[in-house]
C-alpha cells in the first residue's frame, strides 16, 4: 500500500499489530494500551515501534517515551473529532516530536491542509484516488493567520 | 474600518476556490451527505425547510456602503429581493441555490466579505458593541481586538472541529451591549491600576437549551496575553469538551461539570506553556488601532442650529430623535438607528431597494459605514446634527424610521415555522400580531424600554431566555403553544427569565402579552422600567392576571 509522506507517494513499511495478535518482526504500530502493558518487550522489539492513537488517548501518557516511538498514527474514527488535531499539535509543539505523524482512518482529504499545519506529515488511505486529493489539497492555501508547526 | 491586506484577500479567494471544489465533488457524489454538510456549514450554508440558507459574516457588525450594495445585488440576483440581519451581526439569505453558493461567495470576496465559520462546530464570527468607537461610556475601542481575534479564529487549523460551536464577544464600554456574559468567551476591556488596558475574561456563558451566565475566569488579563490565553481555553475545550451528546457539548457544560475552579486550573496549566511564546506585540495592536482611527469629524458640527429648530417644529422628528438615536462621544454628532422593525416587515429583514438607499445615505452622511446591532437593527454611527433632519426624512420615506428602538415592538424574532425545519411554532406571525395589537406609538413610548424576544423552539436563536419578556414556541400534540418568561436580561445585570406558568395557546399569546403590559402600567413606580418592575414585584402579579380566566 502506498501513502503520502512529506508530499511524496511512498510505500508503507509499517504494520499494525492488534492487541490480541502476536508481535512480528519488522516495523510495527500498537495501541497505547499495549504499549503501556508490554513496554519492556516493545522497547526490545526487533524493528521500529510506533503507536496508533485513538482520539481519546492522552499524549501526556507517553510523552516521556517519545524517543522510543518512531511513528504516531492518529486514527480518526470520525472526521469531526477534532481532538486528533490537538494531539498532533501537542506532539510537535509541546513535546518536540520529530518523527512521522500519520493521519489514518476516516479523516477527510479535505482536512489535510489543517492537519499539515498542526504537524501531520503523512497520510494513509484505502482509496488511491484519495491520495491524489491529499496531494492536491495540501496546497489549498498559500497564506495563514496563525503560526503553525511547519 | 479594517481594510484587507493582500494576504487577507488571497485567503478568502483561496477559500472560495476550495469550497467550489467541495461543492462540485459533492454533486459528483465524491463527498457524502455528512462530509459535505460539515464543509458547507463552515462556509455558512445551512439547509432549511425550503432552501439553503447562506449566513454571511459581518465582522463585529461593521459593513461598508460598498458591501451593503453588494448585499443588495445578491438579494436581487440570487434571492427574493431581501436579506435578514441576525442577532450576531451577520446577514442571512433565505433562498439561494446550493450550486450557486460558490458564485455568491466569489462575489462577496470582491468586497472583502465571506461566510467562513458562520455555522458549524467551530469558532464563529466575533461580535461586539454596535456603538464601538463612538460610545460615551467607552473605556477603550474593542474593534482592534475584535479584528485580532477575527484573524486568529479564521481557518485556525487546530480548532475547526470543536465539540460544538464557539462564540466570542467583546465589549469595551461600561454598559455591555454585546451580551458578552452569554457567550462561550466574553471579553470586557478594563483598565488596571496603572491605567493599562487589559481584559476581564468570562467563560462558559450561552443561550440555547440550557441558558447559563458566563463566569469570570480571569479578572485581569494583560493585553499581550490575549491570544495565548484564548488558545489555552480552546485547547482545553477541544480536548475535554463532551462529544458524546451534542446537547451537552458546549463549553458551558464542560465548565459546569468540571467546576470553575478546576477548569481554571486546567486552563492555567495549559497557558503556562504558551504565554511567553505567543505574545501579542504592542506594535501589532497599534497597527490595528490605526485601522479604526476616528474619521475626520467636523469640529464645528455642534454650532448648527437648524437641528434644534426642526425639533421644536416637527413632532414626528422629535419623537424619532428621542427613540432612534444614541449619544456620540463627539459633540455635534449622533449615532442613528435604522429600525428594521417596521410593523409589516419580519424583524431584521431588509429589501434590496432599502439596502441600496441605506448605502447612499451612509455615503452622504456617515462616512460610508453601516453597523448591525444585536437586536437586528442597523446604525449610522457618525451623523452630524445638521444632517439629522434630512437623514430622518430619507429613512422615513424608506420605512426605516419606525421610532421604536428598545421598545415593545423592537422584537427579536427567529424565522420559526415559516423557514426553519426545527421549529415547533411560528414566530414571525405572532410578532406581527403583537405589533398590530400595539399599534399606538404613544402607548409603546409610555411603556418605555422593553425587550421582547421570541424563538420558535428551544434552540433559542432569538435569545428568548434573556428577553425582558421571552416567548418560546413549544409543540403540544401538534399544535403551536407558547411559553412565556419574564425578567431576563443580557446586559450588565445578566439574568435568565423566569417561567410565568403553563404555555398558552396561539390564539391567546397576544392577549397574554398585552395583559402583562397592563399589569406593569398599573403597578409601576415613577420612572421604573418594565424590567425593574418585574424584579421588584416578582412574577406573581403578572401570573395572576394572565391566567385569571383559565
Ligand atoms: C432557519 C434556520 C435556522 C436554524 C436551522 C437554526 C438552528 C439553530 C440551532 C440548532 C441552534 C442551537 C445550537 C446550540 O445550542 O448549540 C441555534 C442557535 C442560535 N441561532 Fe439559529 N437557526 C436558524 C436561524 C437563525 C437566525 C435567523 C438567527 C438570528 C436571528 C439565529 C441565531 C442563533 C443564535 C444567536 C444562536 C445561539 C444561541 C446560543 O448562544 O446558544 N439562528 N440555531
Ligand atoms: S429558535 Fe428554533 S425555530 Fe427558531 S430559528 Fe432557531 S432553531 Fe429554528
Amino acid at each position: 500500500m502506498q501513502i503520502i509522506k512529506d508530499k511524496q507517494r511512498v510505500d508503507n513499511t509499517w504494520q499494525f499489530i492488534a492487541d490480541d495478535a502476536a508481535l512480528i518482526a519488522g516495523d510495527i504500530t500498537v495501541s497505547l494500551a499495549r504499549w503501556q502493558q508490554n513496554r519492556a518487550d516493545l522497547v526490545a522489539h526487533n524493528g521500529k515501534v510506533g503507536l496508533r492513537l485513538k482520539a481519546s488517548d492522552s499524549v501526556e501518557d507517553f510523552a516521556e517515551d517519545l524517543t522510543n516511538i518512531k511513528l504516531v498514527e492518529l486514527d480518526f474514527a470520525d472526521f469531526s473529532d477534532g481532538r486528533s488535531f490537538s494531539q498532533a499539535w501537542l506532539l510537535r509543539g509541546r513535546f518536540d516530536y520529530k518523527d512521522e505523524i500519520r493521519a489514518i482512518g476516516r479523516y477527510l482529504p479535505e482536512q489535510v491542509f489543517y492537519l499539515s499545519r498542526v504537524g501531520v506529515n503523512a497520510y494513509a488511505s484505502e482509496k488511491t484516488t484519495d491520495l491524489d486529493a491529499v496531494l492536491n489539497n495540501l496546497n489549498d492555501f498559500t497564506v495563514k493567520y496563525q503560526s503553525s508547526i511547519i | 474600518m479594517y481594510q484587507y491586506t493582500e494576504n487577507d484577500q488571497i485567503l478568502i479567494d483561496e477559500r472560495v476556490a476550495q469550497f467550489k471544489r467541495q461543492t462540485e465533488n459533492y454533486f459528483k457524489g465524491e463527498l457524502s451527505e455528512d462530509e459535505y454538510r460539515a464543509l458547507r456549514l463552515r462556509n455558512g450554508v445551512y439547509i432549511q425547510t425550503h432552501a439553503p440558507l447562506l449566513r454571511v459574516a459581518g465582522p463585529y457588525g461593521l459593513i461598508s456602503s460598498k458591501q451593503v450594495r453588494k448585499l443588495a445585488h445578491i438579494a436581487r440576483t440570487y434571492d427574493k429581493n431581501y436579506c435578514h440581519f441576525t442577532t450576531r451581526q451577520n446577514i442571512q439569505f433565505n433562498w439561494p441555490k446550493l450550486e450557486l453558493v460558490p458564485e455568491i461567495l466569489a462575489e462577496l470576496a470582491t468586497v472583502q466579505m465571506h461566510a467562513i465559520q458562520t455555522s458549524g462546530n467551530c469558532m464563529r464570527n466575533t461580535t461586539s458593541d454596535h456603538l464601538a468607537g463612538v460610545a460615551v461610556d467607552e473605556i477603550a475601542d474593542p474593534r482592534p481586538y475584535c479584528e485580532i481575534i477575527r484573524q486568529w479564529t479564521t481557518l485556525h487549523p487546530e480548532f475547526d472541529y470543536l465539540p460544538r460551536k464557539f462564540k466570542i464577544a467583546v465589549s469595551g464600554a461600561l454598559n455591555d451591549r454585546a451580551a458578552t456574559q452569554f457567550h462561550d468567551i466574553g471579553l470586557h476591556l478594563v483598565k488596571n491600576d496603572a491605567g493599562e488596558v487589559g481584559f476581564k475574561v468570562f467563560v462558559g456563558g450561552g443561550l440555547g437549551r440550557t441558558p447559563i451566565i458566563g463566569q469570570v475566569i480571569k479578572p485581569y488579563l494583560e493585553q499581550k496575553h490575549l491570544l495565548s490565553y484564548l488558545e489555552a481555553i480552546l485547547r482545553i475545550y477541544n480536548l475535554f469538551g463532551r462529544r458524546d451528546n451534542k446537547y451537552k457539548a458546549r463549553i458551558k457544560i464542560l465548565v459546569k461539570e468540571t467546576g470553575l475552579e478546576e477548569f481554571t486550573k486546567l486552563v492555567d496549566a495549559e497557558w503556562a506553556h504558551l504565554r511567553d511564546a505567543n505574545e501579542l506585540s504592542a506594535e501589532r495592536v497599534d497597527e490595528l488601532k490605526a485601522h479604526f482611527a476616528s474619521p475626520a469629524y467636523d469640529v464645528t458640527a455642534d454650532t448648527d442650529t437648524s437641528f434644534a429648530e426642526h425639533k421644536v417644529n416637527n413632532k414626528a422628528f422629535a419623537t424619532w430623535l428621542a427613540h432612534n438615536t444614541a449619544a456620540h462621544k463627539v459633540s455635534g454628532y449622533t449615532a442613528v438607528f435604522i429600525s428594521l422593525k417596521a410593523p409589516d416587515m419580519p424583524p431584521g429583514d431588509i429589501t434590496d431597494v432599502q439596502l441600496d438607499a441605506v448605502a447612499d445615505i451612509a455615503d452622504a452622511y456617515s462616512f460610508g459605514e453601516i453597523r448591525a446591532t444585536h437586536r437586528q437593527n442597523l446604525i449610522l454611527a457618525d451623523v452630524k446634527q445638521a444632517d439629522l433632519y434630512t437623514v430622518w426624512q430619507k429613512l422615513a420615506a424608506l420605512e426605516l424610521a419606525t421610532p421604536n428602538i428598545g421598545k415593545a415592538t423592537d422584537m427579536i424574532c427567529c424565522p420559526g415555522l415559516d423557514f426553519c425545519s426545527l421549529a415547533n411554532a411560528g414566530s414571525i406571525g405572532v410578532a406581527k400580531e403583537i405589533n398590530e395589537a400595539l399599534d399606538d406609538l404613544d402607548y409603546i413610548h409610555d411603556i418605555g424600554e422593553l425587550k421582547i424576544n421570541m424563538s420558535g423552539c428551544m434552540n433559542g436563536c432569538a435569545h428568548q431566555s434573556v428577553g425582558h419578556i421571552g416567548i418560546l414556541g413549544v409543540d403540544k400534540k401538534g399544535a403551536e403553544w407558547y411559553q412565556i418568561t419574564l425578567g431576563g436580561s443580557s446586559e450588565n445585570n445578566a439574568a435568565i427569565g423566569e417561567r410565568l406558568g403553563p404555555a398558552v395557546a396561539k390564539d391567546e399569546i397576544t392577549k397574554a402579552i398585552t395583559t402583562i403590559l397592563d399589569v406593569y402600567v398599573k403597578n409601576r413606580l415613577e420612572e421604573e422600567t418594565f424590567l425593574e418592575a418585574v424584579n421588584r414585584l416578582g412574577i406573581n402579579p403578572f401570573k395572576e392576571q394572565v391566567y385569571a380566566n383559565n
